[in-house]
Order: structure tokens, then sequence, then C-alpha cells
């Protein structure tokens, strides 16, 4: 197993100038090999994804290849003209993307789009294409192929267009498979079903696999050879287990105890207080829209009982379209329910008009999963924090003067105060979030998956800020997430929610330990590298 | 197919739509004073209150308002327009020797403009920045700040009386007696500076949203995945990104088909095109209620028309809309 395919020598990326560093990558080695799967690994802005486009000559406008070499098939790729490299495109080389919806036309069918890449490189006629598309289809192991073919990429689920593109991607049986974090935008099941799918088209066709990700149990799952990159420098590179059980650098060593566990850490057992926050039976169902829509309501809520215990933290875990964001929205009002009760402090606020809602707003406050969104561009941090207290009635110069507490409190330096959003990182910019949030002294906050946008580093910190926080204010938290991982170190009790409804609530430990409901038995074992995750010893941290 | 369903329920709402327009128009209308019967009898001289009152029952003005609309509605519904009373004849008769030649004019400057506008916003956005994009970018900010009737005014002097290479006015020269094919050219001819005039502000409109548009799709995933299969700059944009780029200019397009309409009285005044604008505007000027109305009933169900056209297009380029 040892035909190289790819080598990357001494590869130089220059960033175009006013850029954070001169270089998005400098002097990468890589060699990649017939039949094995290299993991390119680093946090956001690593330069691991431009490395990746670099090969095919994908590069943004003003980003270019400034030194080194790409060997491939004995020639240099970084020397070829676009036409040459049209040639290898698609044929030679192939390429998976993050976001499937994105990375298909929109306006073409599946089928079309998988025969274009015939049409392009072979001499295939319509027939022969559609046929070949069919099998296409059926190896990716997608159901009745035929359909699909005629189908858009609006008509699948996100997992299905991901199997269209990796169809695309292997039309042709190339030497090469550049996948860029292919698996980051689909729910765990589906990641674990692609995971295996990649795996097996590899193995069966004896791939050259250049796979990008963030995550380490990816890597654990597919790797045979890791490389870490951190600030467009390979830090460290050899095979799998190496890397992953004896770490050498700092950074890796780093990277890798902030990773979750996937086990319950050791926490004082307390009382459980009293309910802050209930919903019984809670109902929401979105109607299709229209005069002449007909039937099929979605039910986005069916009939949910819930209670949340002061000083308690609750997670609601579930994938896409499970129903756990809209509880949560439910719970705090932010959505208006079709029957059912939502109960705060033992009184009902189900049916109080906004206005008065107004007083019960400040007890519950929200931290958003988008950093980057959830904070408005142009205003001062200290009035991003002291806002909320002003429109309640706080004396301004001492909402002011207390939103520089709540920096401290934090983890942020007071002077953040007088500055905007967007000098902020997207760990800085949560924290901020959090401090808005703290502002109004809420007794309950909740989090919409507050850390899935953040690098893993960066998501560790913000999960301690937030444990710490809630037991020095007493709070109680509702955490809405689709990472178990994460669930299982912040939460004290977790409700597995699938189509709407709860189908199991217990604690951490018992969920964990004892999982009932076959649903919370297939999301652990999707967990991307869950039996590495659990040999890892916790003392790692 | 349920993309098709979804057109045929947009077919059956533009019945109650026109239905509205209809009821709509009737009242606006009597909101404004004076009647054909007052300028009829303004206009003879010698006009009595009595002779006015007569002139009113006879053109059934002294009825009340209400049976005005139940009679005018019903009518309406077996395309009866009335009768203009000012022209001597039928509604209808006045408005379809006029329809032709507006529909002439605003479906070649409408079409000319989308064609025209989409192909020159595309070559702007292949040539970003270069001098090709500033040539197209200045002059379609001089054709989208230029008031129709001014061009229209400057085309008749330098193409007209200067260089005397187009006629200045009119459908077509009556008096050479032409058939067939050189009665298709002479009316040719006599269109150019009108359809130039009327169009030319709409093409700059839409090269400019074209060119944002095509701009806006480089950036997208599925060019780069497009470029990762190999296929050539050439086909991705004309395979991939003109038709993702040209859905807005379409959506546009629709909604300013009534702006078309109301353009067209300018530039038939200017061009004494004998079409429904400047038939409108006489109407305007003498009261004549009924042709007006028949007017507008007719430019709305134009627009409506119209609408549904670009609507169909929309649901036969776009696979994602549906009920």
């Amino acid at each position: 197993m040892s035909d190289v395919v790819l080598t990357l020598d001494n590869l130089t990326i220059g960033l175009p100038k006013g850029a954070d560093r001169a270089a998005a990558v400098s002097g990468l080695n890589l060699t990649l090999r017939a039949g094995e799967v290299t993991c390119l690994i680093g946090e956001s802005g690593s330069g691991k994804s431009l490395a990746a486009r670099a090969i095919l000559g994908l590069l943004p406008p003003r980003v270019t290849v400034t030194g080194g070499a790409i060997a491939f098939d004995g020639q240099d790729l970084t020397r070829l003209t676009q036409k040459q490299l049209a040639r290898i495109r698609g044929d030679r080389i192939g390429m998976i993307f993050q976001e499937p919806m994105t990375a298909l036309n929109p306006l073409h069918s599946i089928g079309r789009q998988i025969g274009e890449v015939l049409a392009i490189h072979t001499a295939m006629g319509a027939t022969a294409r559609r046929a070949r598309v069919e099998k296409l289809l059926a190896d990716v192991h997608l159901p009745e192929p035929s359909r699909i073919a005629r189908s858009y990429p609006h008509q699948l689920s996100g997992g299905q267009r991901q199997r269209a593109m990796i169809a695309m991607a292997l039309a042709l049986d190339p030497k090469l498979l550049i996948a860029d974090e292919p698996t980051t935008a689909l729910d765990v099941t589906t990641q674990a079903q692609i995971l295996r799918l990649i795996h097996e088209l590899q193995r069966e066709h004896g791939t050259a696999v250049l796979f990008i990700t963030h995550d380490f149990g990816v890597v654990a799952d597919i790797a045979d050879q890791v490389a870490v990159l951190r600030q467009g420098e390979m830090v460290e590179s050899g095979p799998r287990d190496a890397v992953l059980n004896a770490p050498q650098h700092p950074y890796t060593k780093a990277l890798l105890a902030a990773v979750p566990r996937l086990a319950v850490p050791v926490r004082p057992v307390e009382a459980q207080g009293l309910v802050v926050l209930e919903s019984i039976g809670a109902r929401k169902s979105y109607a299709a829209k229209g005069w002449f829509a007909r039937g099929r309501a979605t039910r986005a809520l069916d009939g949910v009982d819930v209670q949340l215990h002061r000083g308690e933290t609750l997670g609601l875990v579930g994938e896409s379209g499970s129903g756990k964001s809209t509880l949560a929205r439910a719970m705090t009002r932010l959505l208006a329910i079709d029957s059912g009760e939502i109960i705060l402090n033992g009184e009902s606020i189900t049916q109080l008009t906004t206005k008065a809602l107004r007083p019960y707003r400040q007890k519950i406050q929200m931290i958003f999963q988008d950093p980057y969104a959830s904070l408005d561009p142009r205003q001062r941090i200290v009035d991003v924090i002291a806002e909320g207290p002003i429109i309640h009635g706080a004396v301004p110069a001492e909402a002011r003067l207390r939103a520089r507490d709540l920096l401290r409190l934090v983890g942020l330096d007071p002077s953040a105060a007088e500055r905007f959003p967007h000098e902020f990182s997207g760990g800085q910019r949560q924290r901020i979030g959090i401090a808005r949030a703290l502002a109004l002294q809420p007794e309950v906050l909740v989090a919409d998956e507050p850390v899935s946008a953040l690098d893993v580093s960066v998501q560790a910190q913000v999960l301690d800020l937030l444990a710490d926080i809630k037991a020095k204010l007493g709070l109680s938290m509702l955490f809405v997430t689709h990472d178990l991982r994460v669930a299982l170190q912040i939460c004290d009790r977790i409700a597995v929610m699938q189509h709407g409804a709860i189908v199991e609530l217990g604690t951490a430990t018992a969920i964990f330990t004892a999982p009932r409901h076959p649903y919370t038995k297939a999301l652990f074992a999707a967990v991307p590298g869950a039996s590495w995750n659990q040999s890892i010893p916790a003392a790692a941290e | 197919m349920r993309r098709w369903r979804y057109f045929g329920y947009r077919l059956l709402f533009a019945l109650p739509v026109v239905f509205g327009i209809l009821v709509l128009n009737f009242f606006l209308i009597r909101l404004a004073p004076g009647d054909a019967a007052s300028v009829l009898a303004g206009e003879s001289g010698a006009a009595s209150p009595e002779y006015t009152e007569l002139l009113r029952q006879k053109f059934g003005l002294d009825r009340p308002v209400i049976e005005q609309f139940f009679l005018y509605i019903a009518n309406a519904l077996r395309f009866d327009l009335g009768f203009s009373f000012r022209n001597d004849a039928p509604v209808s008769e006045l408005i379809l020797a006029r329809l032709g030649p507006t529909l002439l004019l605003m479906l070649a400057a409408f079409s000319l403009a989308v064609a025209f506008g989409t192909l020159l916003g595309v070559l702007a956005a292949v040539a970003r920045n270069s001098w090709r994009d500033a040539v197209i970018s200045v002059a379609t900010l001089i054709c989208y700040a230029t008031p129709v009737f001014w061009l229209g005014l400057m085309l008749i002097v330098v193409f007209s009386v200067n260089l005397a290479w187009l006629p200045t006015s009119g459908f077509e020269d009556i008096g050479q007696g032409y058939e067939g094919w050189e009665r298709g050219v002479d009316i040719a001819r006599h269109m150019v500076m009108p359809v130039a005039a009327l169009g030319l502000f709409y093409l700059a409109l839409y090269t400019r949203v074209m060119r944002a548009s095509m701009l806006e799709q480089t950036g997208m995933d599925y060019v780069v995945t497009a470029r990762a299969k190999g296929q050539s700059e050439g086909r991705i944009m004309l395979g991939h990104m003109l038709r993702n780029a040209f859905l807005p200019v379409l959506t546009m397009a629709g909604v300013q088909a009534g702006n078309l309409i109301g353009g067209s009285v300018v530039v038939e005044t200017v061009f004494g095109w004998p079409g429904i604008g400047t038939l409108a505007f006489n109407a305007l000027q003498s009261r004549d209620l009924n042709l007006l109305l028949g007017i507008f009933f007719i430019s709305a169900c134009l627009v409506v028309a119209i609408n549904l056209i670009v609507e169909a297009l929309t649901i036969a380029l776009d696979p994602r809309i549906q009920a």
C-alpha cells in the first residue's frame, strides 16, 4: 500500500495584502497514498481548506500558490494551465464539499449534474450516461436511483444530497478524492453513514482520500494518516494511532484535551430544586400555508411535558427537525404554542400578551448559536450589554458600569466595552452574548447550540464558563445541542428528542450508562470516534 | 405536475384580481370632478343647464351611482365596455383599434430590454473592472438617468431632423400604400425610435441587475463544484450561472410590466403613436369616463397577463417553485 498518488512538496499559499498573515499555508509537506485516508485537521483559519483547494487550482481570487510543488501523476499541478487542470478535475481527482445543498446547482436535476462529469470527460452517449448515473447512485446506496436522478437537490435530504455529491466525485473512479468537511453540515447519524460510505468506496476502489476535518472523532473513525495544521503550518503528522494516542506537539495535545469526552464528569449530587419552568402537553404544528394547500401539517411539538428545576442544567438533545429548538423557543414564549401550558414560577405565561409578558421576559434569557449574527454590528459592546437593563428601567449610567463588571465575569477585559463586535473572535463574541444574557439577572438561561459554531478549543472554554457562571449565580439552564458529547459534559439531566417528542429523559449518567430508547442508542453509536473517545483517560485534561 | 397545478391556482386568482380592479376603477374615477356631459355642453358653446341635464339623461349619468355600477359590471362581464359618446363609437371598438400598435410597442421594448439587458449584464460581469465593464456601466447610468420624453425628443432631432434616417412620428406611411413585406418594413422603421425611447431605461435597469446577479453567482459553491468537475469557464457560465442569475431579472421585469404601460403614454405622445396611451390621455381630458374605464380595464388585464406569463416562465426555469 505505498503507491504515492500525490505529494505536496513545501507548498506555500500566499494571502492577499492586508490579511492577518502573509501565507495561508507555509511549507506544507504531505504524501497521499493509494488506498489510504489522510486527514488534515485544524481549527478555523488553519488553512486546511485552502490547501485542499490548491491541489485542484480552485483557490479564491487573489489567493495563489507562491511556492512549492504539487506532484500528481508525474506532473506538477501548480505549473498547469486552468485548461490542463480542467482535464484532471472530475476525472482523476474528485472533490466533495461541506454543504451539499449549496454545492449542487438548484436548477439542474441530480442526474444531469452527475451526467455532466461523464459528458465532459468521456465520449459516452446520452443513454449510456443515464444508465451509468443510475448505477453510480445505486453504488452510493441511494434508493430508487432512477427517481433520484430525476429529482432536484431541494427534493432530497441532506444525507441524500451528500451521497449524490459522492457519486458525482467518484463517477470516473478518480485516483484521489478530496473531501472538504463533507459531514460537518449533517446530523450525527447521517454523518456516521456517510463516513462509512466513504470508507467502503475508498477501500473498494483503492482511492487515495484527503479528508479535511476539525473533528478528532471523525479522524478516529476514518483516518489512516493524520496531519495537524495550525496557522498554516503543519505541527505534527503520522499514523492515526500514534497521533491520537501519543501526540508529540503541545498544540495537538491541547486540541485532543479539548475534545469533549464521551463520559459523564464526576459532579457533586445535589438535591433537586423547585420547578422553575415547565411545559405541560405543549403542541405546535406548522400547517402548510395558502388557501389551496391541503393537509400535511408538520408536527414540531407533539405534547411535550418537561420540567426545569432550580439550579439544574437540562439538555435538549436531538437531530435537526427533532423539535429541540422549537421546544426551547416555546418555553421562552418566543413562539406561541397551539395547545398546552408554559408555566414559569408557578404562573402560567401561555396566554400572556406581548405587553403583559414583558416583566417575565427578563427572567428568561437566551444565548444564541451564531455569535456573528446575534450581535448588532453597529452597537458598542457596552450598549449591547446595557440595553436590556435600560429597557427594563435601570439607570443608564449604572447599567453601563455593571456591563463592565459582567465583562470581567465572562473573562473579558472591561476595556472591551468601548469596542464593536467585529473586533472580537467567535469565542469572545459568545462570551459577550453570555454577558448580555446575564445583564438582566435572569433565573433561567436558554442556550441554543451555544458552542456549535466554535472551534473545539474555544468550545471547551465557553462550556467551562457556562458551568462556572451557572453555579456561581445559581441559575437554571436549558441547553439545546445536537452533540451528545457536549450534553454529557454540561447537563445534569438530558431529554432526548425525536419527531417533536421526548423519547427518553433521565440524568446524564443514566442516559449514558443505560440508554433505553433505540434512538438514544443510535445517537450514541453515531458519535464520531465513539470507541476511541471512551478509551482516552479523563486525566488527559 | 404539482408545479403546474400551482400555476393553475395563480390563473384562478387572476380572475378576482381583475374583478377587484374593475370595481376599484369605477369608484376611483368618480372622485374626480366633472363628467362627459359638462365637457360636451361646455364645448358646444351655448349650453344651458337644461341641455346639460338632457345630455346626462341620455348618457344615463343621472341615475344613482350604485345603479350605474351594477349596470357597468353586468356589461363588463359580457365584454361590453359601453359607449363613448365623445367619440360616438363603442369603447371596445376604439380600444381594439389602438391595442395592436401599443402591444407591438410594449412587447418589442420589453423583450429587447430583457434580452439585451441580460446580455450586457453578463458581458459586464465577465469583464468585471475592465474597460468594457466601465463603458457598459457609464452607458447604463446615462440611460437610467435620462427622462423618457427628453430622450424621445433628442432621438427625433438627431435621427429624423438632422440625419433624416427615420420618420419622426406615426405608425406607418399611409400615403405610400405599402402592402405585405414593404408595409412591415415601413412599420419597423417607424418603431425604432419609440421602442428605443421606451426600452432604454429598462435595458439599463436589467443590465445592472443582471451584472450584480451574475457576480453574486460567481461566489456560489455550485460554481466551484462545476469547476471541480472539470467544466470549462464558458460552459459554467452558460450552463450553470446564467439561469440562476436570470431569475431575479425575470422577477423584476414582471413587477415592472405596469410601469411599462404608464411609460408608453409619454412615448406615444412624443412620437404620435396611435396607441392606447394617447387614447387614454384624450379620454381623460374630455372626461370620457366610459372610454377611460375601458382603457383601465384593458391595461389591468394586460398587466395581469404579463405577470402570469412571467410566473409561467419562472416556474419553467426554477424547479423549486411549487404550491
